[in-house]
């Protein structure tokens, strides 16, 4: 805490029902003070700047799902699976987030409607740990997957990671070809795989479930690569391009479908479904 | 000429005092065998009781040493014979990771793996066996291509990981290692990967997705090598020697956690020491998984191979799959 918000909040302020923090928001791009309330009816996008801000896993659901949609349950795995522990136990980090999240870990997976049409809609939240992936994350995308070949419908996942749970070490790793396996069990079934890439996407999340969708549609700005800027900078010595990893670079590269503001997400998602897999229309 | 790690250092005092000894007695009448024959005894104690008990810091120093055998080593003591194939026919040819048809024995197998180099030239040539997204479509391409004509793919895997580069990001690092990783995972034909080296993230994994997964005694396997490990968590990369503990990088502990199936030992002293000791046990070992796999249905193939991936870190079942 810096002395100034230590004496910011040591001066007693008159009203403290609604105080200015959760009245107003400040734009992580353009520093606009905006009104809460307006920011949230703007589904988090800054009217003035458009940056798209970072939302959690049920706000997106919310956003995205008709009402009505029930949240799976989240899988057990083996916690903590290698003892970890850097300046802190991983058994206490994952405790800290998990006491500032509704939710055990990092992707959420609801099944529900998008304007009607079926689908198992999974969120992987950066909120809790960067989104990172570890076993927990992997054994949701699996059990997202799987609902989704129960129900025929399609499989639509938000991806959001700084990358792999460094904590859990290999295994972490290892959830690349084990949700890949289950991609490929999806094409093989003629189900639509979407993935929406939001910000940020990297590592090997992006190197696995995450590039391996029949359509990719990425959210303007959102940072979506490999390898991490600074490591590509200090091992490389190269400077970075003008908008390097962005969205709208990765579309120039050919490598998402379509850039799509969030106000437009879920009209979109409605109609690819409509043409991928019409006969589930609810 | 050998060069030395750090903790070598006792037995490289040992060897170079065996050799002055040597050069000594050379043309002189005094016979110093006992003494020689005691130092040598010493040495190979002392090199034995050293990587009898490495850590996994030291492991990955081993894993890393620059006369460790990289690929053109086993293809030449493991292959009796090897026709590389080049190019990923959209963008170029990649040089990190090498590729071709190979005969093991009497069998005909697609045999792919990293190539780091071995000299300033060689090293340049093959990018530190960092593969670019041109050597992984390159991967793709062959095991599709082994698929069709029913050849099992061997692969070696020995990378510090992708080539973390701008224009590895702009031709689509992530989607060639995804769909290499999907493509091991479509083969209709055995499949046996080796870490012979460093097994580094993803860049290791797009070669590693297969049925049955070896390790070098000393080689390492890790999500993110110690260096960048600790200098996210521990802010230093100083920490590297915890990085690599915490993480459980070696062979050892990852038969443990059920990632690999079976460990293939090294001559005393690490590979780099016998390089054909180290072949002749690997091409032992790939040749007996090979047979093995060799029986069975592409469909059960294909079955063993998404269950081995799918039970890994399943809590239901805990998964012994040591034979």
């Amino acid at each position: 805490m810096s002395w100034l918000t230590q004496i910011r909040k040591s001066i007693p302020f008159g009203r403290k029902r609604e105080s200015a923090d959760n009245l107003w928001v400040k734009c992580p791009n353009c520093s606009e003070m905006l009104f809460a309330r307006d920011y949230e009816e703007n589904l988090f996008v800054c009217p003035r700047c458009d940056h798209h801000g970072r939302v959690g896993a049920d706000t997106r659901l919310a956003q995205i799902l008709d009402p009505g949609y029930e949240l799976l349950p989240e899988p057990s795995v083996a916690e903590d699976p290698l003892k970890f522990r850097d300046s802190k136990k991983y058994a206490d980090r994952i405790k800290a987030a998990r006491a500032k999240s509704p939710h055990q870990d990092a992707f959420q997976v609801a099944l529900g409607a998008i304007e009607g049409h079926k689908a198992i809609v999974g969120v992987q939240d950066f909120t809790f740990m960067g989104g990172s992936m570890g076993m927990a994350v992997g054994q949701a995308f699996v059990n997202g997957a799987k609902r989704a070949l129960e129900e025929e419908c399609a499989y639509i996942v938000f991806t959001a990671a700084g990358g792999a749970r460094m904590q859990e070490g290999i295994l972490s790793l290892m959830q690349m070809p084990k949700a890949t396996v289950m991609t490929r069990r999806l094409k093989e079934a003629g189900l639509p795989y979407i993935v929406v890439l939001t910000d940020p996407t990297t590592g090997g999340v992006t190197a696995s479930y995450a590039m391996l969708g029949d359509i990719h549609i990425a959210e303007p700005g959102a940072l979506i690569g490999f390898a991490g800027q600074r490591v590509i900078q200090d091992t490389i010595r190269e400077s970075l391009p003008e908008g390097f990893q962005r969205a709208e670079y990765l579309h120039k590269h050919g490598m998402v479908d379509m850039v799509v503001e969030r106000k437009s997400l879920r009209a979109t998602l409605a109609r690819l479904l409509d043409y991928l897999h019409p006969a589930q229309a609810a | 000429m050998i060069s030395y790690l750090e903790f070598e250092k006792p037995v490289a005092a040992l060897e170079s005092r065996i050799a002055e000894l040597r050069a000594a007695a050379e043309g002189d009448d005094v016979d110093i065998s006992n003494e020689l024959e005691r130092l040598e005894e010493k040495s190979a104690d002392l090199l034995a009781s050293i990587y009898g008990s490495l850590t996994p810091w030291q492991k990955t120093q081993v894993a890393r040493h620059p006369m460790r055998p990289h690929f053109r080593d086993f293809v030449a003591y493991i292959f009796d014979d090897f026709m590389p194939l080049g190019g990923d026919r959209y963008y170029a040819e990649d040089e990190a990771i090498v590729g071709g048809l190979a005969r093991l024995g009497d069998r005909r197998v697609m045999l792919i793996g990293h190539e780091k180099g071995h000299d300033t030239e060689s090293r340049l040539r093959h990018n530190f066996g960092m593969g670019k997204p041109e050597g992984y479509r390159k991967a793709i391409r062959l095991m599709e291509m082994a698929g069709r004509f029913g050849l099992p793919v061997v692969t070696l895997v020995d990378t510090s990981g992708a080539f973390p580069g701008v224009e590895a990001e702009e031709r689509g690092q992530a989607e060639a290692i995804a769909r290499s990783t999907e493509a091991c995972l479509a083969l209709p034909v055995p499949m046996v990967a080796t870490i012979v080296g460093e097994g580094g993230s993803g860049g290791a994994v797009a070669l590693a997705s297969a049925e049955r997964v070896l390790m070098l005694e000393h080689a390492v396997y890790s999500v993110i090598s110690p260096e960048g490990c600790a200098s996210i968590l521990w802010r230093t990369a100083e920490k590297a020697p915890e990085a690599a503990e915490a993480m459980k990088v070696t062979a050892r502990d990852l038969l443990k956690l059920g990632v690999i199936d079976r460990i293939v030992n090294e001559p005393v002293g690490g590979a780099h020491r016998d390089p054909r000791a180290a072949a002749g046990a690997l091409r032992d070992a790939i040749g007996e998984e090979l047979d093995k796999l060799l029986r069975m249905s592409p469909e059960s193939l294909l079955r063993l191979r998404e269950d081995r991936f799918l039970g890994i870190g399943d809590n239901t079942k805990a998964r012994r799959r040591a034979r």
